[in-house]
């Protein structure tokens, strides 16, 4: 394994100091190609866009609570998307839509991954920067571009793209079906195209990074479980994501070039249309085998974070190192198996339907064993409550909570009654929703002395922006499990047409304020992120007395990240607590002949002239105890 | 003695601005006093039709005022605990412990979210759909309501486990973690256990699907064609054959012919029209799905059904009800009760509005309500089919030389 770890880590250093002296405002915060500034302008970005979806969110929430009123403002503020001070309905459609989108892609894919990747990736494994500093760089700026054209599309007179995130064809293939399939839908195919050249770009970085450029000793199970994580999300990314783009140029071909990959017998407007001989189906064959490894590309490096974070707070070695490092392999692997469960009720060969309800439910094996590590590592700690950690376990909440409901959703014949209704919607918002963007702000918080040198957020507020969040997002997801079960289908502008649904209205009403006051609480997170760059307490160089690398490096930035040579790993990243040991924590970067007294047997297994040296020094030692 | 002057003259900072505070929420209370005044004055001017241009922003306003005020309130809260942790500071104590806190939050939370779960579970639960009307939602039910009694059991476990741990294992400084990296016996354990418990799902799911979907037609069906267009259903019945008429959108379609029926086939001659979906109690029912312009879905949670339907590709759904409506509505003691058919997957602008009523009824008042169904072949259609038959045979000839070259 060791082979693999680049062994010069004494990069000529001055080279970079002097590097450093030339560097301009542009070449320093815009076209920046260190690692640790590209981190921050897609967590800004990404922090950016997610205020914007979640504004989206609370616009069509309030459609549902309130369908029969108007509200004058919406009208000053939206004009021609809301006649009368009421949405649109084609307009609420583009509202859900742009919602989903920024929220899975821009947010919690290359907000998420791009800034964590990026910042934590080199400072974890050990390296000066990314294997391609200048690739790196591209893909923030395709991601920039990428969100300004998705966010133009409200600037047009159709407004943005409105047949749902999954986009399906027809509906987004054929202009005439709905506003939102006009130019709106073509600057999301655009904004996409470029989202997933950004994507590519980013994890292909990753990939190279990690294999290559591991500092010495540092062998891939030395590796923190969040550089793993982060690892197999860009994997996973590299295999899917061109997969969506071949979905997305055949159905600009579609829509522009009168072909007929997903067309077949369309009739609109009373006129038959020139396409035969095309399957929708094809396009949710190509959209989910990315979209499905997307759901796992956007909760496994929250996954990471957290492992992380619990491990570190919870003064404990994550429980069952290993089992967490193939549970991710394992997910990685089946999720590229597992897209068929979106289709069971599309038509789709019933066999095929249950060989997929198969390997469905067979990923919650890795995930439950998942779960049951976190508990075991929390288990007998001793929980210092810091934000990132309240964050971390909030992850694990959700996981359980919207993981259980993939129990039902996974099963083909409950999925006939359960799909496409707000169950599904509950279900996905707790288990990659709330999961990912808790596992995100987890790693802010726990991070954020990395990514603004040396400032710590504030704590308190911390707490108040965790639990108003915790418990809202309960509030807002828990009921929507039981409108589903009462056959609410989402996507629906108001219930009023159904006075079957009128019992749910009252409901309807308390989730909108439910998500109104969590989104008030995101004012707690951005003043203290915003205040605390500028105004945050100062923090030690090891503020949480953590065991990875990148707390070895210094407070203050610098360009190549450690000065002089890198540092040396001799552990793995999770003797904490070690007994023997003086402190609750032993960094990667100590020899264990340092740490005679707190060496375990178990630390020597690929190591058997150290292993003799340990016995040795035990005969010396501890006379009493048996030497194996 | 350095040390103590810095606390006092930050103490002294921290009630001043604490005074600053109350100055600033004073301020805001004033503030809020006249938006509410201005809203009520407002309000019974909303129906005079020349309210000032800015008065929208009027009821906006004042939540913005009420939540600068909340942050207020919570800032000058903030700035009490900062004095109250720095005062034990002087007095030599430990500030406040946060870990004991958060501990009994943590403990309070798991409390009040379990009663929160069985609340939800036990009123919002009796909101949900009442027993399957069909024969096949039967055993989904059962599916169902096995599925949730074991995932509910791991739900309030582990989510006690979790805060139960966070509490009982709250930081002390007194105390030191377990160091516990692994054991692998526990490990396969809990990787077994959920792998057999979902092979049993997995199993039976996959039974009760197969049952459900591997379904082939056999004589006595009663076939129905349901065709989706923007935003309405379409339904057409066959005739005394017990037959669809076939059909071909690329050949026949046309604005009379709407549902491209083919006069090439006997069957189609006597289908029907047909306005709400009516079924007989307790028969096989196929109903034969179709889209014209986007993909739509037939959506019977009542009969837990649901099927895409999607242009080009013809789908199906094979099921028996067993509950008349008018059972159905003496069961639920609710009169007015319908069966519906839902559009499910998102279609356009009018996708919230796309409904049929489902009339479920004994087979001899479905005999007679088939009898007075109008034929799907009017007199136009007819007209049109006779037309385009004539056309074929004189341009047979022509067809026929196209096809060589």
């Amino acid at each position: 394994m060791s082979t693999l770890a680049v062994q010069d880590h004494s990069v000529s250093h001055d080279h970079d100091q002097e590097h450093h002296h030339h560097e301009t405002f542009l070449t320093k915060y815009v076209f920046s190609q260190d690692h640790k500034m590209i981190g921050k302008q897609f967590l800004i970005t990404g922090i950016t866009m997610a205020v914007i979806a979640m504004l989206l969110s609370i616009l069509f929430r309030i459609q549902l609570a309130y369908p029969d009123k108007s509200f004058p403002l919406l009208s000053t503020l939206l004009g021609r998307f809301a006649p009368n001070g009421r949405l649109d309905p084609e307009f609420y459609l583009s509202l859900v839509t742009i919602h989903g989108t920024i929220m899975v892609f821009f947010v919690l894919t290359a907000g998420l991954s791009g800034t964590f990747s990026n910042l934590l990736i080199p400072l974890q494994v050990g390296a000066r920067d990314m294997a391609s500093p200048f690739v790196n760089m591209l893909s923030y700026w395709f991601f920039f571009i990428a969100s300004i054209i998705m966010l133009s599309s409200f600037f047009i007179q159709k407004g943005p793209a409105g047949p749902g995130w999954t986009i399906y064809p027809p509906l987004s293939a054929l202009p005439k079906a709905m506003k939102g399939s006009e130019l709106g839908m073509t600057l999301w195919l655009a904004s996409m195209v470029l989202f997933v050249a950004s994507s590519l770009m980013g994890g292909i970085n990753y990939v190279s990074t990690v294999l290559n450029m591991r500092t010495k000793g540092m062998d891939l199970w030395k590796m923190p479980l969040t550089v793993w994580a982060f690892f197999l999300t860009a994997i996973l990314g590299i295999l899917s994501f061109p997969v969506l783009v071949a979905g997305v140029v055949l159905l600009i071909f579609d829509r522009s070039f009168g072909t007929s990959f997903y067309l077949s017998d369309i009739v609109l407007n009373g006129k038959l249309l020139p396409y035969s001989g095309g399957s929708p189906i094809l396009f949710q064959h190509l959209f989910w085998f990315l979209g499905h490894p997307e759901v796992y590309i956007v909760i496994m490096p929250a996954m990471g974070i957290s492992s992380e974070v619990i491990s570190v707070n919870s003064r404990k070695p994550i429980f069952g190192y290993h089992a967490m490092v193939y549970s991710l392999i394992g997910i990685s692997t089946l999720s590229f198996i597992v897209w068929g469960h979106h289709m069971f009720v599309t038509g789709m060969n019933p066999f095929l339907g249950g060989v997929f309800m198969i390997t469905t439910l067979i990923i919650a094996v890795p995930s439950a064993v998942k779960t049951f590590n976190w508990l075991a590592t929390i288990w007998r700690g001793n929980i210092k409550f810091t934000p990132a950690m309240l964050f971390a376990i909030g992850l694990v909440s959700f996981f359980i909570s919207g993981g259980v409901t993939g129990i039902f959703l996974g099963n083909a014949a409950l999925d006939i009654p359960l799909h496409d209704t707000y169950f599904v919607v509950a279900h996905f918002h707790l288990v990659m929703g709330s999961a990912a963007i808790f596992g995100m702000l987890a790693g802010v918080y726990h991070w954020f002395p990395k990514l603004f040198a040396g400032r710590l957020m504030d704590e308190k507020l911390g707490y108040l922006h965790f639990w108003a969040t915790f418990v809202c997002a309960y509030l807002v997801f828990f009921p929507m499990h039981f409108m589903g079960l009462d056959g609410v289908p989402r996507r629906y502008y108001a219930m009023t047409e159904f006075p079957a649904f009128n019992h749910w209205l009252s409901v309807n009403t308390f989730i909108t304020w439910a998500a109104i006051v969590a989104a008030l609480a995101q004012v707690a997170f951005l003043y203290n992120f915003f205040h605390s760059i500028f105004f945050g307490k100062k923090a030690t160089q090891n503020p949480w007395n953590a065991n990875t690398l990148e707390w070895t490096a210094p407070i203050e930035h610098i360009h190549g990240n450690w000065p002089g040579e890198i540092p040396t790993v001799y552990r793995w990243a999770y003797d904490y607590s070690k007994p023997g040991a003086e402190e609750d924590f032993i960094p990667q970067t100590v020899p264990l002949s340092q740490t005679m007294s707190s060496n375990q047997e178990h630390d020597f297994e690929d190591n058997p002239a150290g292993l003799e040296q340990f016995n040795e020094w035990v005969k010396v030692n501890r006379p009493n105890e048996e030497v194996k | 003695m350095q040390t103590d002057s810095e606390y006092q003259t930050d103490i002294k900072m921290g009630f001043k601005n604490l005074i600053n505070s109350k100055k600033i929420s004073a301020l805001f209370a004033a503030f809020l006093l006249m938006g509410t005044g201005t809203l009520f004055a407002q309000a019974p001017a909303a129906n005079a039709p020349a309210a000032d241009s800015g008065s929208e922003w009027l009821g906006v306003g004042y939540y913005v005022l009420l939540f600068l005020l909340v942050c207020v309130i919570v800032a000058v809260i903030g700035k009490i605990l900062k004095i109250y942790e720095l005062t034990l500071k002087i007095q030599g104590k430990k500030g406040i412990n946060w870990n004991n806190f958060i501990g009994i939050i943590c403990l309070v939370f798991l409390i009040a979210g379990l009663y929160g779960a069985y609340w939800s579970f036990t009123v919002q639960g009796q909101e949900i759909l009442p027993e399957p009307a069909s024969a096949h939602g039967v055993k989904i039910d059962q599916m169902f309501w096995t599925t949730t009694a074991i995932t509910t059991f791991v739900f309030i476990i582990t989510q006690i486990l979790l805060f139960g741990f966070l509490f009982k294992y709250r930081g002390s400084e007194k105390r030191k973690a377990y160091y516990y990296p692994h054991n692998n016996t526990i490990e396969k354990i809990w990787t077994i256990v959920p792998a057999i418990v979902l092979t049993v799902l997995v199993v039976f799911g996959f039974f009760i699907w197969r049952q459900i979907t591997n379904t082939t037609e056999v004589k006595g069906d009663i076939n129905i064609e349901l065709t989706a267009h923007q935003f309405a259903w379409e339904i057409r019945y066959p005739g005394a054959d017990g037959k669809l008429g076939e059909s071909d959108y690329q050949r026949f379609y046309t604005t009379t012919n709407n549902l491209a029926v083919s006069p090439e086939d006997k069957g189609s001659y006597d289908d029907l029209k047909a306005d709400t979906l009516v079924l007989p109690v307790g028969k096989s029912i196929r109903l034969n799905i179709h889209a014209q312009d986007v993909i739509h879905s037939v959506f019977m949670p009542h009969f837990r059904l649901q099927m895409n339907a999607v242009p080009g590709l013809p789908t199906f759904f094979k099921f028996t009800p067993t509950i008349t409506t008018a059972d159905m509505r003496n069961r639920l003691d609710d009169p007015s009760f319908n069966y519906l058919l839902y559009c499910n997957k998102i279609c356009g602008g009018g996708h919230y509005n796309m409904q049929k009523v489902v009339l479920v009824v004994t087979p001899a008042e479905y005999r007679l309500w088939l009898s007075h169904q109008k034929p799907y072949a009017s007199d136009l259609v007819k007209k049109e089919w006779k037309i385009a038959e004539a056309g074929k045979k004189a341009g047979t000839g022509d067809n026929k030389i196209a096809l060589n070259n």
